[in-house]
């Protein structure tokens, strides 16, 4: 079966700023190397890194904002160079860390714009458009919410409607950047049990992205764990987080135990004494 | 809130209807309203054709014109100031606070100074001009704010605020070195009047307000996507920079256009726009089309008023939007502040 996602030898670097060729500034800074895996149909998989490992750039090639300077990403078995970016969006939704703070748009305006890329020529929304909105409301449950701002709710209630607008777009691949970077834990919670249910039910497959290592740990089949734009290591969470190879790759002290629930693995950071 | 939900076709054409039959009214009463005294039975006998002579001359050579270069300028500076707003994302910009206006006042004015005659050909010219110095003033304020890291709302606003200074001042050193008879009506025509129009002019007006239209509205669902950010509406299908390309010419274009044949009349953008939000909801596919409508009927109003609050002299409508448009700049900052701010 064609994997959903797979990532062949992909590198990248952005083209380098102020540097001046003539003057001998042409090293390049790659912000991702050789970078290989392959996501399997109705799998969560993590992704995992220190900041600046190159984890949202990783994000904006699968979502082929960019493409790979050498290498190539295969959306089932298609490059992102032969997809339009409205082709892409047909398959790849991407549910971002929040919206900007003065959308001024109600939530069923914004899970309706997740309709844009099935016809981006056409002005207003079909009937079947609106079936779809509506069903992606209702399976996070923000239907009662359709006619607020965004910029009216709380960050929970923010990010469901974010997660509708993605699952309105009826994609093949789920791709979250940062979920949990602005949810306190009660959010958290909620945004893990949601996540879990519409793997299970909906088949959908899923990226997390995410420097919160026991929400991926809780949450993902597999994980990548990415560090100085180098892959490290690809497996299941038992094999990912484990204390030498999680402390070189982020440079500190840490011990990982069973979470006493669940029995995945928890990473736990030792501070270091003043 | 968003009081009717989401835009459709139906709910698009009850609220055009609407606003046409505003536009209707307006435009009848304006027809009746002057500084010369035609009764309005004569108003009506020369509408149905039965009156020849002065009164004639008043309603249809005179009012009639200027009504309908009042409902274009309106509803071209109402769709210009929507889609900067949306391009920017920010709530306060508009052709006038952007700088554009200057921009463009000043490309007519190099114009008139190297000699520019009053016929068909000139018209074009002139437009031409005024959309060079659109483009020029609109292109340096987004790279003084683009420099500046990221496009913040103030930052953007002051570079609009500069670059309209600045061009302002050059329109002044220009009219200051030139024989002043040869600029004729400059400093009247600076503070945006709606004098008298040839046919010509205001056809040519007509097809550059057109297609500037044409240029935003047809883009309007691809704009609601911007307010999600450049990356997410990249994420989503849309192609980002012909999206903003496209805005900018359509939007530069109609701002050009109004301040070539009528001057530059600010606010107008930012008035009529903000308004409709506040009823309507955010949505561009229903804002931006309304705004061509209720600009034109504001600006319509706006100019009966200044035709006739002082008659028989006439206060330059430019003037009087900016009146109303200053303290709705101020109470948009202060109101929206939590939401305008860096």
């Amino acid at each position: 079966m064609t994997p959903v996602v797979e990532c062949q030898g992909v590198t990248f670097a952005y083209p380098p700023q102020g540097a001046y060729p003539e003057r001998g500034g042409s090293e390049v800074a790659f912000t991702l190397r050789e970078l290989s895996f392959r996501v399997e149909r109705g799998e969560v998989f993590g992704v995992i890194g220190p900041n600046g490992s190159g984890k949202t750039t990783l994000v904006r090639l699968l979502s082929r904002v960019l493409l790979p300077s050498r290498g190539q990403i295969l959306i089932e078995g298609t490059t992102t160079r032969d997809l339009s970016r409205a082709a892409v969006a047909r398959r790849v939704a991407v549910v971002p860390q929040d919206v900007p703070s003065a959308f001024p748009h109600t939530v069923e305006e914004l899970v309706l714009m997740g309709r844009f890329p099935r016809a981006p020529e056409r002005f207003f929304e079909t009937a079947a458009d609106r079936t779809a909105a509506e069903r992606a409301m209702a399976s996070v449950g923000i239907r009662a919410l359709r006619g607020a701002r965004l910029d009216r709710l709380s960050g929970g209630e923010r990010q469901r409607a974010m997660l509708a607008r993605a699952l309105a777009q009826e994609p093949e691949l789920l791709l979250l950047d940062e979920p949990t970077a602005h949810l306190d834990l009660r959010y958290q919670a909620e945004c893990a049990g949601l996540l879990r249910r519409l793997g299970r039910e909906a088949g959908l497959t899923i990226v997390l992205v995410s420097h919160d290592l026991g929400f991926a740990a809780e949450l993902s089949d597999r994980l990548l764990l990415v560090a100085g734009g180098l892959a490290l290591r690809v497996g299941v969470p038992e094999v990912v987080l484990e204390e030498a190879l999680i402390e070189s790759a982020y440079g500190c002290r840490v011990v990982v135990e069973k979470h006493p629930m669940s029995r995945r693995p928890v990473v736990h950071l030792v501070y270091p004494k003043g | 809130m968003s009081p009717a939900g989401p835009a459709s076709p139906a709910r698009l054409a009850v609220l055009l209807a609407l606003l046409g039959v505003l536009v209707a009214l307006t435009a009848l009463g304006a027809l009746f309203l002057g500084s010369a005294r035609v009764p309005p039975r004569d108003v009506l006998a020369v509408l149905t054709g039965h009156v020849k002579g002065v009164d004639q001359v008043v309603v249809l050579g005179l009012r009639l014109p200027r009504i309908l270069a009042a409902l274009l300028a309106g509803g071209a500076l109402a769709v210009a100031g929507a889609g900067f707003q949306a391009l920017t994302r920010n709530p306060l910009a508009e052709p006038s606070v952007l700088g554009v206006s200057s921009g463009a006042a000043f490309g007519v004015i190099v114009a008139q100074v190297s000699g520019l005659g009053s016929g068909l050909v000139e018209a074009v010219g002139l437009a031409a001009c005024a959309f060079a110095g659109a483009l020029v003033a609109g292109i340096g304020v987004y790279l003084i704010a683009a420099r500046a890291g990221g496009m913040p709302v103030h930052t953007l606003l002051l570079a609009g605020v500069i670059v309209g200074l600045f061009f302002s001042s050059a329109i002044a050193v220009l009219i200051s070195v030139v024989d002043f008879d040869r600029l004729g009506g400059v400093v009247h025509w600076l503070l945006g009047n709606l004098g008298p129009i040839t046919p010509g002019s205001l056809a040519v007006f007509a097809a550059l307000a057109a297609l500037g239209c044409w240029l935003v509205i047809a883009q309007a669902r691809a704009l609601n996507l911007l307010a999600l950010g450049e990356e997410s509406a990249q994420q989503l299908g849309v192609d980002a920079e012909g999206l903003k390309r496209r805005i900018f010419a359509g939007a530069a274009l109609l701002t050009a256009a109004v301040v070539a044949f009528v001057g530059p009349i600010g606010f107008v953008g930012l008035i009529v726009p903000q308004s409709l939000r506040m009823v309507l909801g955010a949505d561009n596919r229903v804002v931006i089309p309304s705004a061509l409508l209720a600009g034109g009927a504001f600006l319509l109003v706006a100019d009966t008023l200044a035709r006739n609050l002082i008659a028989p002299a006439e206060l330059s409508v430019g003037v009087l939007t900016a009146l109303c448009g200053a303290p709705f700049f101020i109470y948009l900052l202060r109101a929206r502040a939590p939401h305008v701010g860096p």
